[in-house]
Formats: structure tokens, C-alpha cells, sequence
């Protein structure tokens, strides 16, 4: 579903703040798996899912998703393969828009877009149905502006409108830091619940190594720009914390150096 | 007293004609969140092409469109300069404005000004009959609003508005972020060209300064509208509606300060800095919140 080779990235070339950000990265996602990513604070995590997405090229290698290689196609162009949920939960979704005008916004990922009326009465009530499966109550709010929702909900509902028109690569990144414990863990479990129900292909970027061990049949660690283990399988179920922590300390020969990760 | 009454109507017609302009600024400041400086150029423009058209035996509609087609191209180059050169949205717009002054001046024949009179042209509204000039400028400002309200509605008007909202959403969603920007400055500058070549057959003449600072005018327009309607007009066709109320009332005001004493000469500066600050108060009130907050935290 994803294959990609070889990709190098450097911010900033030929000037002091110039940072090797990914250093080499190989990875291929068979359809269906779902790999959880952590590493160190600047390991390169968010800059592979960015690479992935486009935000900006890459210097080297191929990044090829579902069969198409997508490494020159600008970011608009590989939306219609990627669901995105983002740290910030204001970036996911347009503040001065409602709900429902959000929502078909997303519906329409990878579609045209032309001078057909943007919102049919059949969709509105596929929107009701989409949002009250997130438990909020959203349901009966389709027409108030989401700049007015609480971050927990921005973020649920950029979740939704991620997997609402079924990506072939769902890309979740530290999408519940910024969220209060138990809104996090509600964001978490429905991401848990679409990935499963819709037999998604997922990456979740995570700084806690708990979740990081319980959701996904994948791991990978990264440090430095590159991707220093690799698991899956019951080798991945059977992991704990500490071994994650002295993993980290054999290969790297440092100490993982991630507050948040060991506060939790 | 009655000569302000008396000035009242031509207050009312030149608001309207100026309220249309200002829905061209709306879109670009409100929806597409960029200051386009354009129109200080395509309100001209549009002004001299209405001229220079109905000179060449076109009648006025078909000016009138021509003029339209002119501020879209316009607002092209703005769009362009911006997306595809990376020069910022009010660099590109000054960019244009400087190139449309040469363009205007050559639609006119290098003359400065070009008269459009009433008496030899069948034109749509002159300053020579007001009721009927209110009439065609409302008839004109609820067409266009109504074209804008359905189009805005569309796949295509809430693309724009996602771009103009959040642009890493819309680039998420496959929104071409680049192409909604161009579409928003095009469709602005043809409504502000309109305007211009509604103002030529108002005031009889197409003039190269017609449009200098027309921009603060539109903003003030945008922003009275807001202040004044803003807390019941929430609807989209209302806030539109609201934007050309601000152009009438902007109008009123001028003709009373006028009236008051103001030297016109000095009328620029007045409205530059009724706008400067409009624009602080939101500004202001956030900073106090800010501060408010801080205290609060601390207590
Ligand atoms: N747009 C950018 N410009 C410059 N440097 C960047 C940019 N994005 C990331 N970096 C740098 O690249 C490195 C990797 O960043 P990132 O991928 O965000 O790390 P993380 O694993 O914490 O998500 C960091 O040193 C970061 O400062
Ligand atoms: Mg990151």
C-alpha cells in the first residue's frame, strides 16, 4: 500500500541552521497494517508523514502509495490518498466554517469540485449518522461554526472527516498531545474503532510508548533521520516500556531523550 | 440643514456604486484573508474601458462586460505575480496597480481623462437623474449578490473559503490552494472594474485617479457594515449586503463632514485614519483580553 525508498531530507541547506531531518528512510506498508511511530523529540517522525503527504519534496528517494508514484505530485494531488489528523487540533479543520460545510469539504477529497450545490439534503443526513458516532453530540449541530468547538472535538472531528472518504493511508500525527487525558483517550479509541471497522492502512506518530505498544500490529522507533527498529507481530504485543527504553539505549547509545514519553 | 438634505440622494447613489466595489474588497479581505491592492488600478480600468467602448459605438451592457472582463484580467495578474512568482499578495497587487496605471492611461489614448456624456450616450445612470441612478446601482448590487450568494454555496465558493480559512486543511482535503486564490482576486477585480464603469456613467467621465485609494474606501465600506450590521446580519448575502450599506453610510458621512467644514483636500486623510482605526479595534480588544486573562492567572 505505501513503499518508500531511500528518502533523504535536509531544512535549510547551505546555511547554519542547516538539519538533516530524515537520513535515509526504507518502509513498506502492506494494506490493512497499522504501525505506531515513536523516537525522540526532532527524530524525523513528523518529517516522514510530511514527506508522505507532500507538504515539501524530498532530496532523494520514492515514495510510492497504492501503486502510483506520487514523489513529484504536489500536496493537493496526493490529498484524494491520504486521511491527515494533525497535532494542533486547529489545523484540521476551517474555523470559519460550519460543521456540515467542513464535513463536505472533506467528502469531496480527491474529487472534482465545480458548480454543483455543496451540500445535498442525502449528504446532511450521512453527516448526522458519520458524527454521532462519535459519542459528542455533534450530530445536532451541523450548522454552528466549528471555531467554536473545544479542541477535543475540532480534533475528533478532523479524524472523521479524515476517514470519511476511505483513505488508502490514514496519517496520525501525536494527533491527541495536545488534548487533556481523557479527551485524548476518546480521540484515541475512535481512531482505534475507524482504523479497525474500516480495515484502514495507518501510521499514528505517538510520544507514548504505552499506546504505541497497545494499538497497531506495527512498530517502528526512528532516530536521527532514520528508522532504527523495526517490530510487528506478537514480537510487537509481547513488548513492554522499559524494553522500548533499553532498545533505544543499545542502538543509539543514548538515553531516550523524550520527557513526555517517560512521564507517561 | 436642506442643502445636506438636498445632497442626500447623490450621498445614496455614490454609496451604492462604491458599496459594489467594496463587495470586490470583501472577498479578497474577508474570504481570501490578502489585502488586494489591485483595485486602486482596475476600478479604473474599468471606468476607462466602459469609455473607451461606448466611444466605439458598443452600447452599455456590452461595455459594461467588456469592462468586467477587464478587471477579471486584472486581478489574473495579481494572481499570478502571487502564487506563481511567490511575490506577496500586497507586493503583487501594488505590482499591478503600477502596471494598470500605464494599461489605463493607454486605454485612454494617454489622455488623462475621457468624458462619457448623458446627452450623447445611451447610458444605464447618471448623477442627472438620481432615483433613477439609485435604482439601477440597487438593481446591480442585489443581481450581484445573489450570483455571489449561489456561487459561495457551490463546490467551488466553499473551496475558496477554505483556502481562505485554513490553507494546510485545504491543501489536506485536495483543495488546489494556488488555482482558489487566482479564482478569488479575478472575481474580485471584475467586480470592482463594475463598479468602476458604473462610476464613469454616474459621473459623466473616466478619469486615471478614479480609483486612487479606492481600496481604504472599500475597507471602510466592509467594515462600517460589519460594525454597524454585523451582530444581526450573519447570513453570507446578508454581510454582503451589510458591505454596501457601509458604502452608503460611508457616503452620508463624507457629505456631512464636507458640509461640516472638512477641506476636501484633506478628505484622504480622514478616511485613511477612520480605517486605521477600525482596523486597531479588534486589535486593541485582544490585547485586552490578553491582558485580563494574565491577571487572572496570576490572581
Ligand atoms: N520546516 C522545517 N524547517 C526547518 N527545520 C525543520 C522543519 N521541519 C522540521 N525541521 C527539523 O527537522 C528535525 C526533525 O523534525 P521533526 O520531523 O518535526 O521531528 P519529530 O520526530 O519530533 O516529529 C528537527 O530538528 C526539526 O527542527
Ligand atoms: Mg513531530
Amino acid at each position: 500500500m505505501l513503499k518508500v525508498s531511500g528518502i533523504y531530507k535536509t531544512f535549510n541547506k547551505g546555511t547554519v541552521n542547516e538539519k538533516r531531518a530524515l537520513n535515509g528512510v526504507d518502509l513498506e506498508l502492506k494494506e490493512g497494517d497499522f504501525v505506531t511511530i515513536i523516537g525522540g523529540n526532532g527524530a524525523g517522525k513528523s518529517t516522514l508523514l510530511n514527506s508522505i503527504c507532500g507538504v515539501f519534496p524530498v532530496d532523494r528517494g520514492s515514495i510510492v502509495i497504492d501503486g502510483t508514484d506520487v514523489t513529484r505530485l504536489p500536496e493537493h494531488k496526493r490529498a484524494k490518498f491520504l486521511g491527515r489528523v494533525f497535532q494542533d487540533p486547529m489545523m484540521g479543520t476551517a474555523a470559519d466554517m460550519w460543521i456540515e460545510e467542513n464535513m463536505s469539504l472533506a467528502y469531496r477529497r480527491g474529487k472534482r469540485r465545480g458548480l454543483k450545490w455543496a451540500i445535498t439534503g442525502k449528504e446532511r443526513s450521512y453527516y448526522r449518522y458519520m458524527l454521532s458516532q462519535l459519542g459528542l453530540g455533534l450530530e445536532n449541530r451541523l450548522s454552528s461554526k466549528v471555531g467554536l468547538l473545544s479542541g477535543g472535538q475540532r480534533q475528533a472531528l478532523t479524524l472523521l472527516m479524515a476517514v470519511m472518504q476511505k483513505p488508502k493511508l490514514l496519517l496520525l500525527d501525536e494527533h491527541t498531545a495536545a488534548l487533556d487525558p481523557k479527551t485524548a483517550e476518546t480521540v484515541l479509541n475512535l481512531s482505534e474503532k475507524f482504523i479497525t471497522e474500516g480495515k484502514l492502512t495507518a501510521m499514528m506518530i505517538t510520544h507514548n510508548m504505552k499506546d504505541a505498544i497497545a494499538h497497531g500490529n506495527r512498530l517502528i522507533m526512528m532516530h536521527e533521520g532514520r528508522i532504527i527498529y523495526s517490530v510487528e507481530g506478537d514480537e510487537k504485543k509481547a513488548l513492554t516500556v522499559d524494553d522500548l527504553l533499553k532498545k533505544f539505549a543499545d542502538i543509539s547509545g543514548e538515553e531516550f531523550a523524550n520527557d513526555r514519553a517517560l512521564l507517561n | 440643514m436642506l442643502g445636506f438634505l438636498v445632497s442626500m440622494p447623490g450621498a445614496v447613489a455614490q454609496g451604492i456604486i462604491w458599496g459594489i466595489m467594496a463587495i470586490g474588497v470583501y472577498l479578497t479581505f474577508r474570504i481570501l484573508d490578502v489585502a488586494d491592492l489591485t483595485v486602486d488600478g482596475s476600478m479604473a480600468t474599468g471606468g476607462a474601458t466602459m469609455v473607451v467602448c461606448m466611444m466605439n459605438g458598443m452600447n452599455a451592457g456590452a461595455a459594461m462586460l467588456i469592462a468586467f472582463a477587464a478587471g477579471c484580467a486584472a486581478g489574473l495578474v495579481t494572481g499570478v505575480f502571487h502564487t506563481k512568482f511567490g511575490i506577496p499578495a500586497i507586493l503583487s497587487g501594488i505590482l499591478t496597480q503600477l502596471i494598470l496605471y500605464s494599461v489605463n492611461l493607454r486605454i485612454m489614448s494617454q489622455s488623462a481623462n475621457l468624458p462619457l456624456s448623458v446627452d450623447k450616450y445611451h447610458l444605464l445612470l447618471s448623477l442627472r437623474n438620481l432615483p433613477m441612478a439609485i435604482l439601477v446601482g440597487g438593481i446591480f448590487a442585489v443581481v450581484l449578490i445573489a450570483l455571489l450568494y449561489w456561487f459561495f454555496g457551490t463546490e467551488m465558493g466553499h473551496s475558496l473559503r477554505a483556502t481562505g480559512c485554513n490553507q494546510r486543511m485545504a491543501k489536506a482535503n485536495g483543495i488546489n490552494t494556488d488555482t482558489n486564490k487566482i479564482i478569488g482576486l479575478v472575481l474580485s477585480n471584475g467586480i470592482v472594474a463594475l463598479s468602476g464603469a458604473l462610476l464613469s456613467q454616474y459621473q459623466g467621465f473616466a478619469d486615471i485617479n478614479m480609483g486612487r485609494g479606492a481600496i481604504v474606501i472599500g475597507l471602510a465600506a466592509v467594515i462600517i457594515g460589519e460594525v454597524l450590521l454585523g451582530k444581526i446580519f450573519k447570513n453570507f448575502a446578508l454581510k454582503l449586503i451589510a458591505s454596501v450599506f457601509g458604502g452608503i453610510i460611508y457616503y452620508i458621512v463624507i457629505t456631512l463632514v464636507l458640509r461640516a467644514g472638512l477641506n476636501a483636500n484633506d478628505l484622504k486623510m480622514f478616511s485613511a485614519l477612520v480605517v486605521a482605526v477600525f482596523l486597531g479595534i479588534p486589535y486593541w480588544r485582544h490585547k485586552l483580553a490578553e491582558k485580563r486573562t494574565v491577571k487572572g492567572a496570576g490572581a
